[in-house]
């Protein structure tokens, strides 16, 4: 599916299945960053000149448009570092509103940037952690019990980054409205890669990064319901977020552009705007399918093998292990013959603890990957296993 | 495609002072955050000489293997000429050289040692890179 767009993937020889990690750029997100660079570089908000009007205007069209992706307002798109940043914004600034022996329910297959920073503050503030647990098809075990009056925040991933489950969010997200509790989506994964409407899932905050979904590296969003952006403190303090100040007192900018200090990062922003685009012209749902069917198409293959895959992918993320092999040796091995995958604990510990191992190989496809792809990385595990076999290694 | 030499890999496959010692003087663990390999250490003492060592821990091929031959090449060694050497120095004994994302594999083991004994000589263990 287009991978001539993709100059990366023209430039090296190598077979890209680590897209979860990062995904590749195509060539019209490179251009309009360098386009800013080189022909409207300026900073926002401020100058009254030409050029710097017009890096506003584009920067707040692509507010815009990140807002019309998610079907949001503007007023409603934060733009971020990523999705760790994102989640820090809310951590911090929910906090304040947290009383000691309030409760954060959690699941066990959070990455750790929807664990940490949760973690640190609850200690801090004595506010107790609870998790949804796991079962052995990768699937959450939820119960509604889990949340009770006490509950302030919920907060879980949408799209598990190690074992490709789809939470059921609705569900979730509707408990925790009834018990008067805020719900937070991670969707690090999950947006760019499949059709995200905040006002069908009803989520009252939505994270991701632009880095995998075809944008730039350094930008991310969050997403807040207006009136709850509106009574929340800032995170960050500085240029740019403020209306009024003087020695004493500050007056804090409106929404959205209080949570945004200092200068912000126009032209990955810029290159945001285009990839939500090029992924519009395509359609998410066509990506959707095609993901699926890779993932689909791999993990029979896989099994043919004979080689372990955890839980039930279904999106675009497959983990795996070779039976007596650590995921960074098998890495290395796939990485001589030119295949890219990503092999460890996928920041997400606690979940290796949960499955019992101490790291996973994990493949993950973006919309440029083919079925050939596939096929040389399952011609390569092969040989893994024959030269395994060789040496003594259990598989 | 190859896992690693011959040598290696028969210390990855059958790795020496593998397990943990009963009586020791000094146990020590440490990770690897990369890919979550972790190692416990446990040393016999004997006039400031390393009289017996094991590791333990799940690792890679590099981690463990590397551990092997260190366990082999300290046992009888004076924890001063341990402290002195360098992580070159052990690279060059260990024999091959990984990825530079994967060195820290190799060198896992040699700087949770060298940090075990600064421990148990209480001096500071800042520079221990």
């Amino acid at each position: 599916m287009r991978k001539d767009d993709f100059p990366l993937l023209k430039n090296r020889k190598i077979v890209y299945l680590d897209s979860a990690a990062t995904s590749q750029k195509p060539s019209i997100v490179i251009e309009a960053m360098n386009d800013f660079y080189t022909r409207y570089n300026s900073n926002v908000h401020r100058g009254v000149y030409s050029i710097s009007e017009e890096a506003t205007l584009e920067y707040e069209k692509a507010r815009e448009k990140v807002a019309e992706f998610i079907n949001a307002l503007p007023s409603e798109i934060i733009f971020t570092r990523g999705t760790t940043e994102s989640l820090n914004l809310l951590a911090y600034s929910l906090i304040d509103d947290l009383k000691e022996n309030d409760e954060i329910l959690l699941s066990e297959m959070e990455h750790h940037s929807n664990l940490v920073p949760w973690q640190q503050l609850a200690k801090k503030n004595n506010i107790k952690l609870k998790f949804i647990h796991i079962n052995k098809n990768g699937q959450l075990d939820f119960d509604p019990n889990l949340i009770n009056n006490k509950t302030k925040i919920v907060s879980l991933v949408h799209v598990s980054n190690v074992l490709g489950t789809i939470n059921d969010i609705k569900k979730i997200a509707k408990e925790a409205h009834d018990k008067g509790a805020l719900f937070i989506l991670d969707g690090a994964q999950s947006v760019g890669h499949m059709k995200i409407d905040v006002k069908d899932l009803d989520v009252d905050f939505l994270a991701f990064s632009s880095h995998k979904m075809l944008g730039p590296m350094g930008i991310g969003v969050l997403y807040g319901k207006s009136d709850l952006l509106e009574t929340m403190n800032p995170f960050l303090y500085g240029g740019d977020m403020i209306k009024q100040v003087s020695l004493y007192e500050t007056r804090f900018n409106d929404v959205p552009w209080k949570f945004e200090a200092g200068t912000p990062n126009v032209a990955s922003v810029i290159g945001l705007k285009k990839a939500i685009e090029y992924i519009n012209e395509i359609g998410i749902d066509d990506i959707e399918k095609h993901n699926r069917k890779l993932v689909k198409y791999t993990v029979e293959k896989l099994k043919k093998l004979g080689i372990k895959v955890y839980g039930t992918p279904k999106l675009n993320v497959i983990s795996f292990n070779i039976d007596g092999m650590h995921p960074h040796d098998v890495s290395s091995l796939l990485n001589q013959n030119r295949i890219c995958i990503r092999g460890g604990h996928m920041c997400c510990m606690p979940l290796m603890k949960k499955l019992s191992v101490n790291g996973v190989c994990r493949v993950s496809f973006n919309l440029y990957n083919e079925k050939k792809d596939v096929d040389e990385l399952i011609k390569a595990l092969n040989e893994i296993l024959i030269l395994a076999e060789k040496n003594g290694i259990a598989v | 495609m190859e896992l690693l030499y011959e040598e290696l890999m028969d210390h990855y496959k059958d790795p020496r002072n593998y397990g943990v010692l009963k009586d020791f003087d000094i146990k020590e663990s440490d990770s690897n955050p990369l890919c979550g390999d972790e190692i416990l250490f446990t040393i016999k003492l004997e006039d400031e000489r390393i009289k017996d060592i094991k590791f333990s821990g799940a690792g890679c091929a590099i981690s463990r293997s590397s551990d092997s031959i260190l366990t082999e090449y300290v046992k009888g060694r004076s924890i001063n000429e341990i402290l002195k050497m360098s992580n070159d120095d052990f690279l060059k004994i260990y024999g091959f050289k990984p990825s530079a994302m994967r060195v820290k594999c190799a060198l896992l083991g040699f700087i949770a040692l060298k940090k075990a004994i600064l421990r148990y000589l209480n001096q500071p263990i800042k520079n221990v890179p």
